[in-house]
């Protein structure tokens, strides 16, 4: 996320709100046992924290220096949990994986057939692979558009009346559960589909991958409810950082005699860009891992097919969840062995996402 | 060739909140004209009406007219875009394009200008920062990001991109209000070299500054808060901080008030 | 031309003859065309659905509005110049991205509302699917409703104070190599896809440890998903107190721990506390990660620390699996139930984001 290099007059108004807020520093505190913002209370000057070592300001240095220490300690160690934590996800994968992997008969990443739980089982997660990487995929080119459009015209081109309402709309349908767009996309989008996907096999099925015999339930529907599940995070997050854009850089465009749209190309994209490329790396990592969704969807069949308007494929994630009931012990190795796929998959979008945006930090507006 | 401003029947509004009312003035062209007045007296307001800026705040409106050499820029088929591109305008904090390097900043004007060659470009590059006394310091890092620059250095940056489209009129809105002394030094200087080419108006708070650099000064003020500002009194310099003909303006001036 | 380098202005350009020496005008075209041109490419559009086998509703809307854009940037292109018609151009992609991302947005709403509210009654609210068949019509969430509650609120509990710990980690101590590395895990946890936390507490918890299917296993992979979700928002929160107020406590000799947990942190709380509830009712509407790991049962289950709960998102999605209507039917009721939660939850964090003194 970028930072805005605030106006003087917020900061302004922040010290003098903030100031008003420093509890009396007379009374001892402990190091926490807890979180105090845990409590959810808004009582700043209200204490709920546990004393493990009361440590009053009169003591000598030593005491202080000792407990600032331990609290230092402590957040580092919470940081370092967090460090372990994804190890241990990494090992915990790769353990539940390994034996799995070991008794496959087929090769593990060029497999199409996923039959772990037969004798010898053979199973490969390429065809899931596939059809994760292409519903994501569908789903990022229809949503990306979609919504910076939604972001922009909430920031820049509606009336700044509805501006904030419709904002806050979109935050709204940001945390509409994916189950819920599941069932919408199951029970009432499929079945209207069906006109779009035969318009476009019909008058694009010179390009193979409109061509169908029959249309369905499809890699293209999938990508479709992948697309409006994700549109209004990415859209929630890329207004927040269009909102960010300082007045100073949007008029200092417009004084060069620029238009709306060329203000928006000199001033508004560019010091976004970050901040909307980490939110439709979290799209995509959404529309990536979107499990219930897509398995409402998609036929479960395990083909790599380039007609993408046929009913037909899987995806990893979705493949765990309709597989998992059924599988045996080397079924759920299997599960986890294509989930951690899904995992190393993720971790090198995220890097590349990471270089994008580290490539031209000197030039990005945050101060940080 | 500079141009000369006539500003007659002016009054803006925010909304329905009256920013000023009724200001008539004439800018000279190749002048440096100076605002000054208490806070909240409408003075950046009426610069903002010079390019058509103020109508960018929501609910922004203005009633009157600003002659520009004769031509009214709120007359019916005026373009807002090229009135701003006519008339430039540097802002009270330095505020280069933070993704931009200094020349992308010099040339952000020209390229939606649609000029694309990049020779024409470099010499522009050139001519615009050493019209800002800025090149002989970034001649070496053009390719640096503009935000790394000092916030006087900054500044000229801005005062270079704003003259890189070669505009008539150079409107700068309390341009030195965010620097310490001796970048105000530096911008002080440019704008007595730019008057040569520019017709320039300067809003600012300190009046020391006001009589160093400017020709004429117009003085703004309000009866008290809430009210529409007013022009009070417009004249050449000299009068304004010496022999006033308004008792107001003569307690402002001489520090009695605001 | 004048340059600002020559003293003495150039030889002024050729300047347009008659008043416009400056340049000043453009040709604007009056406020009524594009609502005429639109009319107009609505014509078209309807003429070409009666005389071609055109056969769907949609697609006279479609046309309509593909001729518009064509018509408005060529008469626009024509009239106002090449920029002016770009601009038009964007504006009109904008307006037309936004109307058609609200129609399957409002959809979704629609639907789920006026298919839910006919199922939605007390008895609904009350009821496990106790002893309901496959073919009967009753049943309820109660223990659907009792587990996400106990998952979640368990969650909660582990996630926050650790991601505050992490937070505060970052932007009060983190320096250097160590810091970055968390920083860009907690990016990659961001994107971790919840059905991985799920499979990470299956493979760790249930299937290395040997723990049965329980509702606290479900909120392990809970914890996973919030923690990022936390500590980014406290981060961003912690980094907005200003300076000033450290320094200031720096200044009265209180040491560092006590000015972050006494002036700091309680500066930011209600931004904090906003994360912390977006954060929650995220996690609550997640199905993959609880699917695997709380396994989902018919019964009422108060205990989540033994045997397999429910939860309301996997609620639907087995009831959404199944073909009879009236599971369907609970399904959509239960979706609604749902989202009547998560936006409560939401408004509750809007309510402390106006509160919020930071931002």
């Amino acid at each position: 996320m970028t930072t805005e290099p605030d106006s003087s007059a917020q900061s302004a108004e922040q010290r003098g709100a903030a100031s008003a807020t420093v509890p009396p520093t007379d009374d001892p505190v402990g190091a926490p046992a807890s979180g105090p913002t845990s409590t959810g209370s808004d009582q700043p000057d209200h204490d709920p924290v546990a004393f493990t070592r009361p440590a009053p300001t009169t003591t000598g240095k030593a005491a202080v220096g000792k407990a600032d220490v331990a609290f230092k300690n402590l957040t580092r160690a919470a940081g370092l949990g967090l460090l372990a934590l994804i190890v241990a996800i990494a090992l915990f994968l790769v353990l539940r994986a390994t034996h799995a992997l070991g008794e496959n008969d087929g090769n593990f990443l060029s497999t199409q057939e996923w039959f772990p739980n037969q004798d010898p089982p053979k199973f490969g997660v390429a065809a899931l692979l596939f059809g994760t990487i292409v519903t994501a995929a569908i789903a990022m080119i229809i949503a990306m558009p979609v919504a910076v459009g939604i972001a922009l015209f909430i920031t820049v081109y509606a009336p700044r009346r509805l501006s904030s309402p419709l904002g806050y709309i979109v935050d709204l349908l940001a945390a509409v559960p994916s189950v819920v767009y599941g069932l919408w996309g199951l029970l009432v989008l499929a079945p209207h589909m069906k006109g779009i996907q035969l318009w476009l096999s019909d008058y694009l099925g010179w390009i193979p991958l409109f061509s169908a015999d029959s249309v369905g339930r499809s890699f293209f529907v999938a990508g479709v409810v992948l697309a409006i599940m994700i549109l209004p995070i990415v859209a929630a997050l890329s207004r927040e950082v269009f909102l960010q854009v300082p007045t100073a850089h949007r008029e200092a465009a417009l004084a060069l005699g620029a238009t709306r749209w060329e203000m928006i190309r000199t001033a508004v994209l560019p010091y976004g860009k970050p901040g909307v490329i980490s939110a439709s790396m979290l799209g995509l990592g959404r529309a990536m891992g979107e499990t219930i969704a897509v398995a409402l969807v998609l036929p479960a069949s395990f083909k790599i097919s380039w007609n993408w308007l046929e009913p037909a494929g899987n995806t990893i994630a979705a493949n765990v969840a309709n597989g998992w009931g059924e599988a045996n012990d080397i079924g759920r190795g299997a599960l986890i062995a294509s989930g951690l796929v899904l995992f190393v998959v993720t971790m090198i979008v995220n890097i590349i996402a990471r270089a994008i945006v580290a490539r031209r930090r000197d030039f990005s507006g945050s101060s940080a | 060739m500079a141009t000369r401003i006539e500003v007659t029947g002016l009054t803006a509004y925010y909304g329905k909140f009256k920013a000023v009312s009724d200001v008539n003035l004439t800018i000279e062209p190749k002048h440096v004209t100076a605002f000054i007045g208490p806070s909240g007296c409408g003075k950046s307001t009426v610069l903002r009406t010079l390019n058509r800026m103020h109508e960018v705040l929501p609910g922004a409106r203005v009633e009157g007219s600003v002659l520009l050499d004769g031509e009214d820029l709120y007359g019916a088929g005026m373009d807002p875009v090229n009135v701003r591109r006519t008339v430039g305008m540097v802002f009270q904090r330095p505020n280069p394009f933070p993704t931009m390097s200094i020349y992308e900043n010099v040339i952000a004007g020209l390229k939606l200008n649609g000029i694309r060659k990049k020779a024409l470009l470099d010499e522009r590059v050139e001519e615009s920062l050493r019209g800002a006394n800025l090149w002989d310091e970034v001649k070496d890092r053009l390719n640096r990001p503009g935000a790394g620059l000092s916030g006087g250095q900054q500044q000229r940056l801005c005062i270079a991109r704003a003259i890189a489209v070669e505009p008539q009129v150079l409107l700068m809105d309390e341009p030195c209000s965010a620097l310490d002394p001796i970048s105000t030094l530096a911008i002080e200087d440019l704008i007595n070299k730019l008057k040569s080419s520019f017709t320039i108006v300067i809003v600012t708070h300190n009046m020391q500054q006001a009589s160093r650099v400017s020709d004429s000064t117009a003085f703004f003020s309000l009866e008290k808060t809430g009210d529409p500002g007013r022009l009070v009194e417009f004249d050449k310099t000299s009068k304004i901080f010496t022999n006033p003909t308004e008792k107001r303006t003569e307690d402002y001036v001489s520090g009695r008030f605001g | 031309m004048s340059t600002a380098t020559v003293p003495e202005p150039t030889v002024p350009g050729p300047a347009t003859p008659g008043e416009d020496r400056l340049n000043l005008r453009g040709e604007i075209l009056p406020r009524f065309v594009p609502p005429v041109v639109a009319a107009g490419s609505l014509v078209v559009a309807l003429l070409i659905y009666l005389l071609t086998p055109m056969d769907s509703e949609i697609q006279i809307v479609l046309m309509a509005a593909l001729i518009f854009v064509v018509a408005m940037t060529a008469i626009s292109t024509r009239v106002e110049g090449r920029r002016r018609a770009r601009d038009r151009f964007a504006t009109t992609l904008v307006y037309g991205t936004f109307l058609l991302a609200l129609i399957p947005l409002i959809a979704v709403l629609a639907s789920v509302i006026s298919k839910g509210a006919g199922r939605l009654d007390i008895s609904f609210l009350t009821h496990s699917m106790n002893g309901i068949g496959a073919r009967d019509s009753g049943g309820g969430i109660y223990h659907a409703i009792i587990g996400t509650v106990e998952q979640v609120l368990i969650a909660s509990a582990i996630a926050v104070p650790f991601g505050l710990l992490v937070a505060i980690y970052l932007v009060e101590y983190g320096r250097g190599r160590i810091s970055r590395t968390i920083s860009f895990f907690v990016d990659v946890l961001t994107g971790l896809p919840s059905i991985i936390a799920g499979l990470f507490v299956l493979a760790f918890w249930i299937l290395a440890l040997g723990q049965g299917f329980s509702g606290f296993a479900g909120s392990l992979a809970l914890v996973v998903l919030m923690i990022p979700t936390v500590v980014r928002s406290a981060e961003e929160m912690l980094k907005l107190v200003p300076n000033e107020l450290r320094e200031a406590g720096y200044a009265l000799g209180v040491p560092k721990w006590r000015t972050i947990l006494r002036v700091v942190v309680p500066t930011a709380l209600p931004g904090i506390v906003t994360g912390v509830m977006l954060a929650v009712a995220r996690v609550s509407g997640e199905t993959a990660p609880v699917l695997l790991t709380v396994f989902g049962t018919n019964l009422i289950n108060a205990n989540p620390f033994s045997g397999e709960q429910s939860s309301l998102p996997l609620y639907i999605y087995s009831q959404a699996g199944q073909p009879q209507q009236f599971a369907i039917d609970r399904a959509w009721a239960a979706a609604l139930v749902l989202i009547i939660i998560i936006m409560v939850l939401n408004l509750i964090a809007r309510l402390f984001a106006g509160r919020n003194r930071l931002k």
